[in-house]
């Protein structure tokens, strides 16, 4: 029987026979079944629970479960280039690197009317430097480009200008390619007092026109919306040298269509429709090639449509010292091949850093845990001091011990055990970093392995003892045996600290002794590769993670404990 | 004789104390020779000294009291007339510490940890066992010991210099004391970071302890995901979480403003609140809130008459967790802030990496006193809340 039926069927059935009240739902005091009842307050009470929790659990889905996932994003986030150069990417699709030869005509064509637009918006240096990282030399490729892009076409538009000279005038180029509304519109807004009057009608193509012109049309709008964003009127700004290629390109392939549509400017269409195919002027390519031969290298050409998608794995494969080229995945040149062995350091440098923990925390464990419970309190606090000392503190009184003119130098030497000549080199290197970070990590390996020997019971060792077990077997076979989950929790606890530590390697590591976080934290600040330091980052995240579902299962995410 | 009355057999003084502490004495003449420049008289006069020690304290003087004070004094005159002052401090201590050795081999209390029964070797490695440990305790405290008395150093260097090693008062000063209460950068560090602490513990420490609260109620959905998500900011390594932090926060404008640092703090200081406000919740005795309830005190009044007043202390450390989180915290600000939210350890951190001034040992010590004060309010708050819980029936 279903809940529904029990409800209806319930308190009339009840009032009716005796037989059914022994049988019939009981009820609660209001008269409603007890079941409802109980899963109404039930509901009630997780709805309190959750009112209770929810504004910490948005509070730190907005200011730390967002910021982990934007970076996640950011590692794989590539729309730059199809947004920068969006109809270079679509001529380049049907192009075949494996052919060798750079593309056709038509992409560069396309890839100077992107450039145009990325110039003029300042987003073709960006772009440069996105795709340096790739392969190195496109940035100052994109940069000579930038500063001679706006002259490629000038031929055409001379050529444009010798059939007729309206074509320098920009108000017949808006004329053809604006909306009659927008012109009357701009009209309007032009005679108006400069004063008081509103923004600019925003520019709006001529019904029919894109399909007429299919390559002026949207290059037009990009300059109209250019022009337009620097508070300045398209009726009054000369076009862009590049338009008139596109208009070049578009009246060979129709000579029609846009004299169909020009209205009072039918006859100069017309005239330049005819006059196109007769044009003496340099092809695209030539120019391109003129300003850098590079743009005639296959390499670069490739580089583009490898990183065409939105969405790319390029910084995952850098971060594991691969690297993604046109012809497919490779490996990264010999020399720049640092990243496996930052990941390698890291790991090795961590479990130094684990075990040295373990083999001082141990006895310290095992005396505060063996020792009269009034004893070891004090002694516990000469553990939990470093524990609640400042990082910054600790790491700069190693730095002041470790020095070639620090403390213990100076101790050596005036022992003479060390020449004043040939003081130790104990900082900037990896000794150091594992001198500093096991005294820093080591109170987390000293409080799990604490607690857990706290609860071992003393006669076990005592009774393997009077069995005839000589202390090494007592403590070898019984007592080490049941503190093993203790250092289950305490290495990995210092194994995740240990893993993603930035400040004390950055402070005494030197360049031997850092680790993989150094690396994110150059790339963010310094070298501004964001996305590789966000895959770096997501690498670094899943290992502990994984890490951390480890600890999870061994010791529980409810046994984290402060001391 | 009672001082040399106990259950252990007494050693014997020639074939046992007497070489001991001379071996021990060898060493420290070792030490002292090599500074002074000759090892082999160091030995020989350490050796002598030592197995004269044992002898004179055990035949002649049965108050330890007075034996070690005449060793210190003795040995303290030693060391003045061969190296002056620091060579009185250096004798003096080690004549307190070879005197303290010679009656603790002599009344054979080295034998006090272990069963009667116990084998020579047993002993041994029971003592060893000891030193270790002791050794171990050592590299814990000593580096941050070192920092106090160096951050009175008058010149500017990180280490002692000869002038403090000889106890001059020239030698020492609070220049950098000074210099850290006059600096504007320093000043504008503690400023910030006085601003930000607070600000990141109030916001924690309020949504953490309603979430708390909600958490410890018996019934509530997706515990263990809602838990795993309070926590993560603990366990997200901290450089992932800047990186992180900073991508986002710089996408929606809060990067380089104090709101943003107080944000990411606050995230950061939640999970310890969840955790001690949780596990002082676990002692809570539900049928106090029900007798509250029953005699008609709403869900507030209860809250803040019965149920605050006893998770308080829970509160309260973990409230002084989240402030030191974010006190000492300097990757995330590091990236989240910008120049004008330098906070005192990122002020640290940066004159560490140019190794501008030993101001930053003056910083390092007052932090190290701030540091004891805040385990001794917490160790005090926990033996409160454990009284309290044993108090409470059930």
């Amino acid at each position: 029987m279903t809940d529904a039926a029990l409800d209806s069927a319930g308190p009339s059935q009840g009032r009716k026979a005796d037989p059914a009240e022994t049988t019939g739902p009981m009820l609660a005091a209001d008269g409603t079944p007890l079941k409802r009842s109980l899963a109404r307050a039930l509901r009630r009470q997780k709805l309190r629970a959750l009112a209770l929790i929810a504004p910490l659990l948005i509070f730190i889905l907005v200011t730390f479960i967002a910021p982990i996932a934007d970076m996640l994003f950011r590692s794989v986030e590539n729309q730059i280039v199809a947004e920068t150069l969006p109809r270079t990417v679509q001529a380049v699709e049907a192009w075949d690197y494996e052919s060798g030869e750079a593309p056709a005509e038509e992409a560069y064509r396309a890839l100077l009317f992107d450039m145009v637009v990325a110039v003029e918006r300042k987003l073709h240096t960006r772009l440069g430097t996105r795709l340096n990282y790739e392969t190195t030399g496109i940035s100052s490729l994109f940069r000579k480009t930038g500063r001679g892009v706006d002259d490629i076409g000038e031929d055409h538009m001379d050529a444009f200008a010798a059939i007729d000279a309206r074509w320098e005038d920009p108000a017949v180029w808006a004329g053809l390619m604006g909306a009659p509304e927008w012109l009357a519109a701009q009209a309007d807004w032009a005679a108006a007092d400069p004063a008081n009057r509103g923004p600019e009608p925003a520019f709006a193509l001529a019904p029919g026109i894109a399909d007429a012109l299919p390559a002026t049309a949207p290059l037009y709008a990009d300059f109209a919306a250019f022009v337009q964003s620097e508070n300045d009127s398209p009726v009054e700004e000369d076009p862009w040298a590049p338009l008139y290629v596109a208009l070049h390109t578009d009246l060979i392939a129709d000579p029609e269509a846009a004299a169909r549509l020009a209205g009072g400017n039918a006859d100069l269409v017309a005239a330049a429709a005819a006059a196109a195919p007769g044009f003496e002027v340099d092809s695209v390519k030539a120019a391109f090639l003129d300003i850098d031969e590079d743009w005639g290298d296959a390499e670069v050409w490739g580089t583009i449509k490898a990183f065409a998608p939105a969405y790319t794995p390029g910084y995952f494969l850098s971060a594991v010292d691969l690297q993604k080229t046109p012809a497919g995945v490779t490996q990264q040149p010999e020399n720049q091949q640092i990243y496996i062995m930052l990941f390698e350091r890291t790991l090795f440098m961590s479990l130094m850093i684990m075990g040295s923990c373990i083999l001082l925390g141990y006895p310290i464990a095992y005396l505060l845990a063996t020792l009269p419970l009034r004893v070891s309190n004090v002694l516990l606090i000469l553990v939990l001091l470093p524990f609640w000392t400042s990082l910054l503190v600790r790491t700069s009184a190693w730095k002041v011990l470790l020095q070639q003119q620090g403390v213990i130098n100076d101790i050596l030497v005036w022992l003479g055990l060390v020449n004043d000549a040939e003081r130790l080199v104990m900082i900037n290197n990896q000794f150091g970093t594992i001198v500093a970070m096991t005294h820093i990590l080591l109170p987390f390996m000293i409080l799990p392995l604490y607690s857990v020997m706290k609860t071992i019971p003393p006669t076990y060792v005592r009774a393997a003892k009077s069995l005839g077990a000589t202390n090494w077997t007592a403590f070898w076979r019984v007592y080490f045996p049941q503190s093993v989950p203790g250092i289950g929790a305490g290495c990995i606890l210092v194994f995740i600290l240990a893993i993603g530590y930035y400040i004390t390697p950055e402070l005494v590591g030197g360049t031997t002794g850092t680790f993989i976080s150094n690396r994110i934290a150059y790339h963010i600040s310094s070298s501004l590769n964001w996305g590789l330091a966000a895959a770096l980052g997501t690498i670094l995240l899943a290992v502990v993670l994984l890490l951390y579902w480890l600890y999870d299962r061994i010791v529980g995410i409810d046994n984290v404990s402060l001391g | 004789m009672t001082v040399f009355v106990s259950e252990h057999p007494l050693p014997s003084l020639t074939g046992f104390v007497m070489p001991l502490t001379a071996a021990l004495g060898g060493f420290f003449g070792l030490l002292a020779g090599s500074a002074g420049g000759s090892t082999l008289l160091g030995i020989v006069a350490g050796l002598a000294i030592g197995a004269a020690m044992a002898f004179a304290l055990i035949r002649l003087a049965p108050d330890r009291r007075i034996g070690r004070t005449a060793a210190a004094a003795a040995l303290g005159l030693v060391g003045l007339v061969v190296g002056g002052i620091t060579g009185m401090v250096a004798g003096v201590a080690g004549g307190l510490v070879l005197g303290w050795f010679v009656y603790w081999l002599g009344s054979g209390r080295y034998r006090a940890g272990v069963p009667v029964y116990a084998t020579g070797p047993q002993v041994l490695w029971h003592n060893t066992f000891l030193f270790i440990c002791g050794a171990i305790f050592f590299f814990l405290i000593a580096p941050i010991l070192t920092v106090i008395p160096l951050s009175f150093n008058a010149e500017d260097f990180f280490t002692f210099t000869p002038a403090m090693l000889a106890f001059d008062p020239e030698g020492y000063s609070l220049k950098h004391y000074r210099d850290f209460l006059t600096n504007p950068d320093w000043q504008q560090a503690l400023r910030n970071s006085v601003q930000i602490a607070p600000a990141a513990t109030i916001l924690s420490v309020s949504l953490g302890t309603l979430a708390a609260i909600g958490l410890s109620q018996s019934h509530v959905p997706f515990r263990r995901a809602i838990m795993a998500i309070l926590i993560s900011p603990m366990i997200v390594p901290l450089i992932i979480s800047a990186a992180g932090m900073y991508f986002f926060y710089s996408r929606i404008g809060l990067q380089g403003t104090y709101a943003g640092v107080v944000l990411a703090h606050a995230a950061l200081g939640i999970p310890f609140v969840i955790i001690t406000v949780t596990a002082t919740l676990v002692g809570f005795d539900k049928s106090l809130t029900r007798a509250s309830a029953s005699l008609g005190a709403g869900p507030v009044r209860t809250f803040f008459k019965i149920q605050m007043p006893l998770i308080l202390p829970g509160v309260i450390s973990g409230g002084l967790f989240a402030f030191i989180t974010s006190f000492d915290e300097v990757v995330v600000v590091l990236f989240v802030g910008s120049a004008n939210q330098q906070t005192l350890p990122w002020q640290m951190f940066t004159g560490l990496r140019e190794q501008i001034s030993p101001t930053i040992l003056a910083v390092a010590t007052i932090l190290v006193v701030i540091s004891i004060a805040l385990l001794t309010t917490v160790e005090l708050l926990r033996r409160r809340s454990e009284r309290l819980r044993g108090m409470t029936p059930g």
